[in-house]
């Protein structure tokens, strides 16, 4: 609009009663009118326009971190819930309800809150375990929608920092969990909270002075139930929910990723929009997992806390486990030898330190920065939007692997007693076994799934340059058997051909002259790291080479056909099989 | 009053007859000895049945047991000096009425802790046995009904049955139980692991004279709880919390055994995490209405 045109007054309101000035649009009905009141106030037209036609790729694997994220919101349901009953105090009360076998008993408002839950309270058992099973689900789908994004290669550039953020929700919500099952002060509970007293009293110098902190004087005290109900409701279910909410927004930034195939690149995403596919398939997965977690609550039980009686610090059970999630720890908490160190009548006990205190951080950082040491290696600073099948990246996937069977024997290693006493082992035998196998079962899972790896993706080769097999045999006039290959079509080859060529760094020893000799050390570091991630993978097949092996087998196939048909032996497949 | 004293007359007019002195002797040595089979206890006659029924049982211990215990009981040492089988001299009827009825003894061979099993021998013949072996020492005795019976609790205070006083046991017994018993046992009595391959066993389904027998002579690692450790009344309070557990129906659902977290955390991955990524893989497999037209462009 230029100076000296008069301004369009069309649009402007000749009073502020009335009808506006722009009438509504032609056949906007009730609802288009309810919304257009609403976009008038907010203005979230512009954006939920854009947004609503989002575009979301479509694989199962995919909807790994929904599980997670649809139980976490079955957690704050039946979260709030029970928080309309439990009282979070250890003041001291006479047991007075409906369980009899607990009548008269002393114990704490927290346990006897529990115990009105899950006995006087209408559908309360029901929701308590669903809340129980809810929270063991919110943390193995964290687990396996991790895994997913680190086998498929989908941290790298531009999502390093969402992986981050989804290792620190890994983590806040298993904390969040151990605040939650220490909250009805049940024997098991109690227990629990005692090993993390010794945990925090095994730290050098500070541990007395913090467990005194944590716990308002010496353990149990009266401060802990109250402090861990105030944690488990406010504090982590806040920063839970500002980390998820900053971790899908990050996602709708980048994007989601996609497989590569036909018309599939970095720069588009194919699939379909969130309204109405998505908004229907998220929607309908919410009701399934509130439907799965309902099924678990009242079919299963979870945590009998009625039968392990209140907290007494004299009592003990076998059995005392800690949740799923915190079991990697305490198995190497029960096979590390009794190493303890006195010193100036100080004793360091490195029993508890290594496998608690020094262990889980040391995993979780290890995890953080996996995405950041891979790029440093390979030295690739590239924008990634089209995922990598695991085989195609082994060292990479072996390096998880790895890392997961550390895990899955410390996990083991936490129900040692479980499996003694159902296996008929020696809980002994178990312990030995375990201090060699997280040591040498990690590498040799490593060198097992590096070269499985590396064997697929020759097959992959294979496939490529020869064709798939047909199962089709057939003897020649000479009497030998062959199998018939025929080759695969384009959409599969180009989808096992959408991935770069993958090379080694070698610094040239020229560009290394005025380089420091750390920078040296660190350049031939890397060299040797990026031999290990990529010198033995088989690359893919050059177009040339592929046209070749297209030809040769179209003359091979000829060949035979025409051996066949002149061979004395006739019995071979004909066309009119 | 008159009639008495007329009948008193009577009597007392043959008093000095020639039979009366007799009648007399005859009458007391009769009450003398009604009475006396009425209240002695018939130690002749059970002396006699007891010496048989040790005699019984300790033919039955030379054929089965004395292979590793001795002929005597006396228990025999292996060459390197360790316990082939143990002396029993002082173990008690208790202890043998434990191990043999609950089929632990005899053992198939000597070695680890033997597993309950169906018993070998009749409840005659670990009587016989049970006789034998309280005959060569010490140790408690086998226990009375009423000492391990939960039953037996409304029944002894006489007033038929008194839930508050069987409920008042049951609550004792609970926290007795979580005090000196699931540290080994588990919270349900599902059992643990022992060191070195031992192992506490289940006790959900024993026989309560069993778990009486078990506290009373600590087979195996167990410790022995006397009655000045737990005092028979307690004992019984340990049982029918026992019974309770096991009559009370699992409110929260199928329960795994009872073993505690491990096997919550198993269901957890295996059925509920199996289950909801099961129904991922079918919501990513069924994409609405366009389902074909995918099909056909990828074909």
């Amino acid at each position: 609009m230029s100076l000296g045109d008069r301004p369009d007054m069309s649009k402007v309101a000749k009073s502020n009663a009335g009808e506006p000035a722009v009438p509504p649009s032609r056949g906007s009905q009730r609802a288009g009118a309810v919304a257009n009141w609403a976009d008038e106030r907010l203005g979230l037209g512009t954006m939920l326009k854009k947004n609503l036609r989002k575009v979301f790729p479509d694989h199962w694997s995919f909807m790994l971190g929904e599980i997670a994220l649809w139980s976490f919101v079955v957690l704050l349901l039946t979260g709030v819930f029970l928080t309309l009953w439990y009282d979070p105090s250890m003041t001291e009360v006479q047991y007075a309800g409906s369980y009899d076998p607990l009548r008269g008993v002393h114990m704490s408002s927290a346990f006897a809150s529990t115990l009105d839950i899950s006995f006087d309270v209408r559908g309360g058992l029901l929701l308590r375990q669903m809340h129980h099973w809810a929270a063991h689900i919110f943390i193995a789908a964290m687990m396996i929608h991790l895994l997913r994004v680190y086998f498929t290669g989908a941290f790298r550039k531009p999502r390093e920092l969402n992986w981050v953020i989804g290792c620190l929700l890994l983590l806040l919500g298993t904390i969040e969990g151990f605040t939650g099952y220490s909250l009805p002060d049940d024997l098991l509970s109690g227990t629990g909270v005692r090993a993390a007293d010794g945990f925090v009293k095994a730290t050098p110098v500070v541990g007395t002075y913090m467990s005194f902190f944590m716990f308002g004087g010496e353990f149990p005290g009266d401060a802990i139930i109250p402090r861990l109900y105030i944690a488990h409701v406010l504090l982590l279910p806040g920063l839970l929910l500002a980390l998820i909410a900053a971790h899908m927004l990050l996602l709708v930034y980048h994007k989601h990723t996609q497989w590569p195939g036909p018309g599939r690149t970095e720069q588009n995403v194919v699939g379909y929009p969130l309204l109405p596919v998505y908004a229907a398939k998220a929607g309908g997965f919410f009701f399934i997992v509130f439907g799965a977690c309902a099924l678990l609550g009242g079919l299963f039980s979870i945590n009998n806390v009625w039968k392990l009686g209140p907290y007494d610090p004299s009592k003990v059970t076998a059995g005392s486990q800690p949740d799923w999630y915190m079991g990697w720890p305490d198995g190497l908490l029960r096979i590390i030898p009794p190493w303890e160190t006195h010193i100036w009548g100080v004793t360091l006990s490195w029993n508890i330190m290594l496998p608690i205190l020094v262990m889980p951080p040391l995993m979780i950082t290890i995890l953080a920065l996996l995405p950041f040491i891979e790029q440093w290696v390979t030295g690739d600073k590239r924008e990634h939007h089209l995922l990598q099948r695991p085989r195609n990246a082994p060292t990479r996937t072996a390096i998880m692997v790895a890392l997961m069977t550390f895990y899955g024997l410390s996990w083991a290693a936490g129900g040692n007693d479980i499996i003694a006493i159902k296996m008929d082992l020696s809980i002994n035998q178990i312990t030995y076994f375990m201090r060699a196998a997280i040591f040498v079962g990690p590498v040799i899972a490593f060198m097992i799934t590096k070269r499985w790896c590396i064997s697929l993706q020759r097959q992959d080769k294979e496939k490529l340059l020869h064709g798939y097999e047909t199962g089709v045999l057939v003897r020649s006039p000479a009497g030998g058997y062959a199998e018939k290959h025929l080759p695969i079509d384009e959409h599969q080859a180009y989808a096992l051909t959408a991935r770069d060529r993958d090379e080694v760094y070698v610094p040239e020893e020229d560009d290394l002259d005025g380089v420091s000799p750390r920078g040296r050390r660190l350049a031939r570091l890397r060299a040797k790291l990026s031999a290990m991630f990529f010198a033995d993978n088989v690359q893919k097949p050059t177009a040339a080479e592929v046209e070749e092996s297209r030809a040769h087998a179209e003359h091979e196939l000829h060949e035979l056909e025409h051996q066949i048909a002149t061979g004395p032996n006739k019995h071979g497949p004909s066309s009119d099989h | 009053m008159r009639l008495l004293n007329r009948s008193a007359g009577r009597l007392s007019r043959h008093r000095r007859g020639p039979l009366a002195g007799l009648l007399v002797l005859v009458l007391g040595l009769l009450l003398t000895g009604g009475l006396y089979s009425a209240f002695a206890p018939a130690q002749a006659d059970s002396t006699q049945a007891q010496e048989e029924l040790v005699q019984e049982g300790r033919e039955l211990f030379l054929v089965g047991c004395a292979f590793c215990h001795g002929q005597n009981g006396e228990g025999v040492l292996t060459q390197g000096g360790t316990q082939y089988g143990p002396p029993l001299t002082d173990v008690g009827a208790a202890a043998v009425d434990f191990q043999v009825g609950t089929g632990r003894m005899p053992m198939a061979q000597p070695g680890q802790q033997p597993p309950k099993k169906d018993p070998v021998y009749s409840e005659e013949e670990t009587a016989a046995l049970a006789a034998y072996v309280a005959s060569l020492g010490t140790g408690p005795a086998i226990p009375d009904r009423e000492l391990y019976d939960p039953e037996t609790i409304a029944d002894a205070n006489g007033n038929g049955s008194n839930e508050d006083e069987v409920q008042e046991y049951v609550a004792r017994g609970g926290q007795i139980f979580l005090a000196n018993c699931t540290a080994c046992h588990n919270f349900e009595g599902s059992g643990g692991a022992m060191p070195r391959g031992g192992y506490a066993p289940k006790i959900r389904g024993t026989d309560p004279k069993h778990i009486y027998e078990a506290m009373l002579t600590g087979p195996y690692t167990m410790d022995t709880f006397s009655d000045g450790n737990i005092p028979p009344d307690d004992k019984l309070a340990v049982i029918a919390y026992l019974q309770t557990l096991e009559e009370t129906p699992s409110y929260g659902g199928f329960t795994f055994g009872g073993l505690g977290p491990v096997s919550e955390g198993i269901i957890a991955w295996v059925v509920g995490l199996g289950a909801l990524v099961a129904f991922a893989v079918w919501i990513a497999a069924h994409t609405t209405r366009t389902s074909r037209k995918k099909d056909g462009a990828e074909a």
